[in-house]
């Protein structure tokens, strides 16, 4: 379809945003997305991501200093209608008083394209997002699905060179989030349309991102590709926020910390404050025999079969239980004694630097 | 048994109820059309007293309309703007402007005619014009407007639909007419059937600020049960009926969505 490689590159400079009774939103951030790139904001709320995206809208402006490029321009004065961009809320943001193919078609209604080239479009709109069936539809009779169907139609059908997206999927059920959520894939890798992605769902951000920007109290954590971000997260926040991490607290001695469940050499680990932590999935279920530095155990309090895996928590390992994901083919139940061992590469080695 | 006792006697209550309410009104009607009214119907039935009416009183029937439209035009185009500027800018100034624009429901009618006659009274031209009149109903009826058209807004997140409409490249005039508008039918309906019905109707700051040749229905109305038979002052509340109803049903004929031109879906 037409609008393939309308993608042009973001460069955000500086953009800090201070609201009006004096809470900083966001602090002075430096971000630059190239043409065709789907970025992931992705982080709690009252994080800044929003703002971020409605400061790339233009819906916001940013606090003086601040610079929006898109391409070669400078937009930071540019108003939202004049930008060029497509905008998926939230909320839908559908309008009651058109019916399907009309939301479709209102971009360009008012760009006032030629009305031959209109329908065509829309046409094409609707049958990229399986909507034929529904276009003469009210809005206030569609589901969820639908009405979020149409307003990334009503995104698209302007052929904009940058589409924002804020928390799209948040307000459908799951099994509806999922299915979506590739369909949006599918869509972002062929439209080949910069895109600027806001959520706080790390599964949807690992999904869609090229790249995921993790950001807490209005500042970026970390910018990197979703397996960057979750094998080497910088720091103790970004690690929680994306996957599921056991810390391991104890007593630091020579490059060998002491827990209430064994010993583990530590080599790499810098003094002061540093919190060593692994994955659930990186341990390795070890026999009862096994023992020495590296080994440690500990008493399973409750087990879930998932059928690929299972999921344990472990106690007595260290001061707070620890989760362990296993094959499927040993069974473990409460009450049983388990070791296991986890490799040396695999420890997390992370300093508490964002508050958590 | 006692079920049955029980619906009787609240049917009875409700008749009763509804007796008390439309028996004044059907024998205000009829006394209208009756010769004598001290004799009763058997005196005869005549169109006597309202052709007597609509001869002395045509001036004041077509004042009346021409005020009520009047007002109407004058709270469209002020009112719905007002009311969509309050809907989407939040900002203490116009929280304060929305409580200002009750007050003159707060003050009685006679306070705001003294107001505008103690303003306005000596530039003579326009004391003895209708538009007097006019900007007194403005002033009593345009909170009712704005109120109505502002609630139909608030419930909508209209600000959401505008950042919508705004991505797509819709102008700040685009925005008002395609989505602001359509969206606050609702209430721009009710609120000018509000309009009309109160300035047709509106007696206290019209009896203050009219003049002899400046009356409209309420006033005149007043005028005939003082010093004339109560028949022509019959004939005159029948009169306001005639005149106000086909006006109201106009108005929410007027404001019906069109039928669409395509042919339905499935």
């Amino acid at each position: 379809m037409s609008g393939e490689g309308h993608g042009v590159p973001i460069r955000l400079a500086q953009c800090a945003k201070t609201f009006r009774d004096g809470t900083r939103a966001l602090d002075p951030l430096d971000l630059s997305i190239a043409a065709g790139e789907t970025v992931v904001l992705l982080g709690p709320s009252g994080c800044g991501k929003t703002t971020t995206l409605r400061i790339i809208a233009g819906l916001e402006s940013p606090d003086p200093g601040g610079r929006v490029f898109f391409g070669n321009e400078d937009v930071t004065v540019v108003p939202i209608e004049k930008r060029n961009v497509g905008m998926v809320f939230q909320s839908y943001a559908l309008f009651p008083n058109l019916d399907v193919a009309d939301n479709i078609a209102y971009g360009l209604k008012v760009r006032r394209v030629d009305p031959a080239i209109r329908e065509q479009r829309v046409e094409a709109m609707l049958q990229m997002m399986h909507l034929e069936p529904l276009r003469e539809r009210r809005i206030d009779q569609l589901s969820g699905g639908q009405k979020q169907r149409v307003a990334l139609a009503r995104a698209i059908a302007v052929e904009p060179q940058v589409l924002l997206m804020d928390e799209p999927l948040t307000a459908l059920d799951a099994k509806l989030r999922e299915e979506l959520r590739l369909e949006i894939n599918a869509l972002l890798r062929r439209l080949k349309i910069t895109t600027l992605y806001v959520t706080h769902d790390q599964s949807e951000a690992m999904a869609l991102g090229d790249r995921i920007v993790v950001m807490t109290h209005g500042q970026v954590a970390q910018i990197g590709r979703p397996r960057d971000i979750y094998f080497s997260p910088a720091n103790a926040f970004v690690a929680n926020f994306i996957g599921t991490l056991n810390r391991l607290e104890g007593r630091l001695e020579e490059g060998v910390i002491v827990l209430p469940g064994g010993r583990l050499q530590v080599p790499g680990a810098p003094p002061g404050a540093t919190i060593v932590s692994f994955r659930p999935e990186d341990v390795e279920i070890v026999d009862a025999a096994a023992s020495g530095d590296g080994v440690l155990s500990g008493t399973v309090a409750g087990a879930s079969f998932l059928g690929d895996r299972s999921r344990l928590l472990v106690e007595g390992v260290a001061s707070a239980p620890v989760v362990l994901e296993t094959d499927t083919r040993r069974e473990f139940n409460p009450g049983d004694r388990i070791r296991f061992r986890i490799a040396q590469e695999r420890l997390l080695m992370l300093d508490d630097g964002a508050k958590t | 048994m006692r079920r049955r006792g029980l619906f009787s006697l609240q049917l009875g209550f409700t008749l009763l109820v509804c007796a008390f309410m439309f028996i004044p009104i059907v024998l205000s009607i009829m006394a209208g059309f009756t010769s004598n009214y001290i004799r009763g119907v058997s005196s005869g039935l005549t169109l006597r007293w309202v052709f007597e009416v609509w001869a002395l009183y045509r001036d004041a029937i077509g004042l009346s309309l021409l005020i009520a439209l009047a007002c109407l035009a004058v709270t469209l185009v002020i009112g719905v703007p007002t009311a969509y500027v309050l809907a989407k800018v939040n900002h203490w100034s116009t929280r304060l402007i929305e409580e200002l624009l009750v007050t003159p429901l707060a003050i009685p009618g006679l306070a705001i005619a003294l107001g505008l006659i103690i303003t306005y009274g000596t530039f003579r031209d326009f004391r003895t014009n209708w538009t007097f009149i006019l900007v007194g109903h403005v002033l009593y009826t345009l909170p009712f407007m704005v109120r109505s058209v502002l609630a139909v807004l608030s419930s909508i997140d209209l600000r959401t639909l505008e950042e919508g409409a705004a991505s797509l490249g819709a102008t700040y005039w685009q925005r008002f007419f395609t989505i602001g508008l359509p969206n606050a039918r609702s209430g721009i309906v009710a609120g000018a059937l509000m309009v009309v019905t109160l300035s047709v109707g509106e007696f206290n700051i019209t009896w203050m600020l009219h003049t002899p040749l400046n009356k409209t229905v309420p006033v005149g109305l007043a005028d005939s049960y003082a010093s004339m038979r109560l028949e022509i002052g019959s004939a005159y509340t029948t009169i306001f009926f005639v005149m106000i109803v086909p006006l109201l049903i106009a108005i929410q004929f007027l404001a019906q969505p069109r039928k669409r031109v395509k042919a339905p879906a499935r």
